[in-house]
């Protein structure tokens, strides 16, 4: 079995299907895409990895374990953190109690869990802003606290929800970096992104969504080639 | 006939309770806040109309065409110069605005006993006493005269919210405000009318209200009571909704009064609202909808 | 920094120690304990509405029921009311439990209401239940002790302990859940907190010390009805406003803003006469229009701005 299994996984928000039986594996300590226009269901897998919405039907296993019927909190407890496409931070704490807000999960003393924080701060590069408070940052850095406040639950699978949209091209590579770092630590990523260029960089599978279903799955540049994914992207007059 | 003339008498009484509640329905609709000062703008509505009639001699149900402007008015400037002046103060606690309501509601109040003292006050007319016999039944005049008043206001607000530019804004903001506001409405003003006219119907039950209650400062808690478990039972924001729900809860005095002791018919009324807020949060039309 | 805080507390703790040293006359003796009580409550909503953000619009249960406690226990089985301060905040934390469990299904402006309702409830119970409770007559004991000074220490005590059990929470890793909840309840989630268990460990304290202050009133007014305790806008709204008044999330803004209400509430009662209530109502509109977070929360942010530092602390972590 794999490290992580989605095994026709399927929801409906009433008369609209917005993810249709899809089926894929994620292999410990791999980089793996998920790919789609706007609208294409992407997000709302993850909200059913972390169980923000219950499944209508299928399976989901973590280290072949069965989570889908987990509460909401204890995906993070397992070792699956998220981050939110849309940025949610606290946003009246400062960015390292953000940190130590996740660092939390897996101590109770404060001592260890500022420690813990400090460190993740150093790794993410947010030393400069330490102290300041999560509302007033700027957008790259609040995507980026999100990332650090993922990492201070210790996940061993990463959920990266856009973590490059709305960023120049400049913010983009360090982002980049920074997730090619995250796995360099043994940390499994699951990152949905729209932008293709991303992805084909630092993805060792893609899995290619429209609609809710797969329309393609496999090495990023087979499936930038598949007609499916050209149509999906650039319209019919491409494929 | 004991229970058809209670069912009547309910309904009559539940219409009046309608306009209030659809009142407060379209402000929580609009602005997403809970208006606790709803109950004390009918109070003030009742007292506008009272001394219209003690002072002028001027029938009740000419006084509320003076209280409704007034209102309108008061709530005019309320909405424009406090409430939306906390959608820029950044607070911890979302529900200050909801607290903002409550000073507004201990102002208004005290005003009130400021000018008018505790004491209880009545309105007589000289049909105040009047009935009407249905079979057996009889129905006071003033119930049926503000219950006809009641639902033509709802007709009118109806027609007013689906036929008309204005209308039709209030409820695109209501249903999204963002999504209004950039089709190009002024969503500052909407907001401003829209408490307007809220006030302004509040004016309006409780001046149909007048010959049939005690009037007092503290009067408007009853009304805030009251128009609440009617939202919640109509589903927030929805116009038809509160009239239904006005009517239901009109019904379940009338009955609770007559059926279960005085001294718990507001405890069942409390307890349907929180059974309504847990397992039927849009009200009973989710019920319908299912 | 620290230092600094450090001994404004020692300041502000001798000062409250030594204060009918120097004030022995009985009216204002008295009061500096409607300060001790109303501080008491403040800061147990603190924790609940300011710190975990759910704001309770009826805190008066628990604060009726603690005073009931202590009531009810000379009434029927003729113990001294002061075994309700034992009783008081254990029925308050149980009456909690089911509480929170029906009122945190809900969230924002809907659990606000929810507890309003619920609050109002517990007084049209305690009104009809007459044969248990004595019903609008209410409960008058004859108090043992008449002594202000002893009841000032008592309620000081009380308050001491309320503020260290609050502080220890909110600096523990609690206090951090509970703001994280307030702060934004997805990202909560993401993070691995259980938020329902979280709010309801915010609930039982918050409910506790409140109905410590319920049984201590009743020992020290010495007289209830649920009228006076389960009252909606003389304690469930005042709790919320003494709070905004001081400071949201503060340590001391609660207590600051007791002092504050109290105060300016024997101020405009003795000088305004009937307008009192209105000055007041006035006074609340302007400081929730102009000082949203209280008077301690404000001036935070003041001191930020104009020492142009980078915030060190925030959200009263």
């Amino acid at each position: 079995m794999s490290f992580f299994e989605a095994r026709a996984i399927t929801k409906k928000f009433g008369g609209l299907t917005a993810v249709s039986s899809l089926s894929f594996n994620v292999e410990q300590g791999e980089i793996f895409g998920v790919i789609g226009p706007n609208g294409s269901g992407k997000t709302t897998v993850f909200n059913m990895i972390s169980r923000f919405f219950p499944l209508t039907s299928g399976e989901i296993y973590f280290k072949e374990k069965r989570i889908d019927m987990l509460p909401a909190h204890n995906i993070c407890k397992i070792g699956i953190g998220r981050t939110f496409q849309v940025v949610k931070p606290l946003r009246r704490m400062t960015v390292i109690e953000n940190i130590i807000a996740g660092a939390f999960l897996r101590t109770g003393s404060i001592v260890k869990a500022r420690h813990k924080a400090e460190e993740i701060i150093e790794f993410c590069n947010l030393g400069k802003y330490t102290d300041s408070e999560a509302k007033g940052l700027p957008i790259p850095l609040r995507k980026r606290l999100e990332i650090a406040r993922a990492l201070a639950t210790e996940p061993e699978l990463l959920l990266l929800d856009e973590t490059c949209a709305g960023l120049n091209p400049r913010e983009s590579e360090a982002a980049i970096d920074l997730i090619r770092r995250i796995r360099d630590t043994g940390v499994t990523i699951i990152i949905i992104e729209h932008i293709m260029k991303v992805m084909m960089g630092i993805s060792d599978r893609i899995l290619a969504i429209n609609f809710g279903k797969e329309i393609a799955m496999g090495k990023p540049q087979e499936v930038a080639n598949t007609p499916e994914v050209i149509k999906a992207y650039l319209g019919d007059a491409y494929a | 006939m004991l229970l058809g003339q209670t069912i009547i008498c309910g309904l009559l009484l539940g219409g009046m309770y309608a306009l209030i509640a659809i009142g407060m329905t379209l402000i929580m609709g609009v602005m997403k806040i809970i208006n606790l000062a709803h109950g004390a703008l009918v109070m003030v509505g009742m007292y506008v109309t009272y001394v219209c009639s003690k002072n002028f001699g001027i029938d009740p149900y000419i006084g509320m065409f003076i209280a409704m402007p007034v209102l309108f008015l008061l709530g005019c400037l309320i909405q424009k110069y406090m409430i939306n002046r906390l959608v820029e103060v950044d607070s911890i606690l979302p529900e200050n605005q909801v607290l903002l309501t409550v000073g507004i509601m201990l102002v208004l109040t005290e005003v009130a006993r400021l000018l008018f003292k505790s004491d209880y006050r009545s309105v007589t007319t000289t049909y105040s006493s009047d009935t009407v016999f249905l079979g057996a039944m009889s129905i006071s005049v003033p119930l049926l005269i503000g219950f006809f008043i009641a639902m033509l206001f709802t007709f009118m607000l109806h027609l007013f919210l689906t036929k008309t530019d204005l209308g039709k804004s209030i409820r695109a903001t209501s249903q999204d405000r963002d999504a209004a506001v950039y089709m190009g409405i002024n969503s500052s003003k909407i907001t401003m009318i829209t408490f307007g006219i809220g006030a302004a119907l509040a004016a309006a039950g409780g001046s149909l209200l007048l010959p049939l209650f005690y009037l007092f400062p503290d009067v408007g808690h009853l009304f805030t009571a009251k128009s609440f478990i009617i939202t919640i039972l109509g589903g927030l924001g929805s116009t038809m909704g509160a009239a239904v729900g006005g009517l239901i809860l009109g019904l379940a005095e009338s009955l609770g009064a007559t059926y279960i002791s005085m001294g718990y018919k507001d405890v069942v009324g409390l307890v349907i609202f929180i059974l309504v807020l847990l397992f039927l949060p849009g009200g009973f039309r989710s019920l319908v909808k299912r | 920094m620290l230092n600094k805080k450090f001994l404004m507390t020692i300041a502000f703790i001798l000062l409250a120690v030594l204060i009918p040293v120097f004030i022995k006359a009985p009216y204002q003796l008295h009061i500096f304990i409607l300060i001790i009580i109303w501080a008491i409550i403040g800061t147990s909503w603190n924790l609940l509405g300011g710190y975990a953000g759910q704001v309770s619009f009826g805190h008066a249960a628990f604060f009726g029921l603690g005073a009931y406690s202590a009531g009810l226990l000379t009434l029927h089985y003729g113990l001294s009311p002061w075994w309700g301060i034992l009783l008081g905040p254990v029925v308050a934390a149980l009456a909690a439990l089911p509480i929170g469990m029906i009122c945190f299904r809900l969230r924002g402006p809907y659990f606000a209401l929810a507890m309003l309702a619920l609050g109002e409830i517990f007084r049209l119970v305690f009104l009809n239940v007459t044969d248990f409770t004595n019903g609008a007559k209410g409960i008058l004991i004859m108090p043992a002790i008449t002594s202000k000074m002893f009841y000032y220490y008592t309620g000081l005590g009380m308050l001491a302990i309320t503020l260290l059990a609050t502080f220890l929470i909110v600096h523990s890793k609690v206090g951090y859940y509970l703001v994280a909840i307030r702060e934004d309840q997805d990202a909560a989630t993401s993070l691995g907190i259980p938020t329902t268990l979280y709010k309801n460990l915010a609930l039982l304290p918050s409910a506790f010390f409140t109905g410590l202050a319920g049984a201590f009133y009743m020992n020290y007014v010495a007289f209830i009805d649920p009228n006076i305790v389960f009252n909606l806008t003389n304690i469930s709204v005042m709790a919320i406003l003494v709070v905004m008044l001081g400071g949201v999330a503060t340590t001391w803004g609660p207590t600051i803003g007791a002092a504050i209400y109290i105060f300016l509430g024997e101020l405009f009662r003795t000088t305004l006469g009937s307008a009192n209530v209105l000055i007041f109502g006035i006074l609340v509109c302007v400081i929730i229009m102009f000082l949203p977070n209280g008077i301690a929360g404000e001036l935070d942010l003041l001191k930020r701005v104009t020492q142009r530092k980078k915030a060190s602390v925030s959200g009263g972590v």
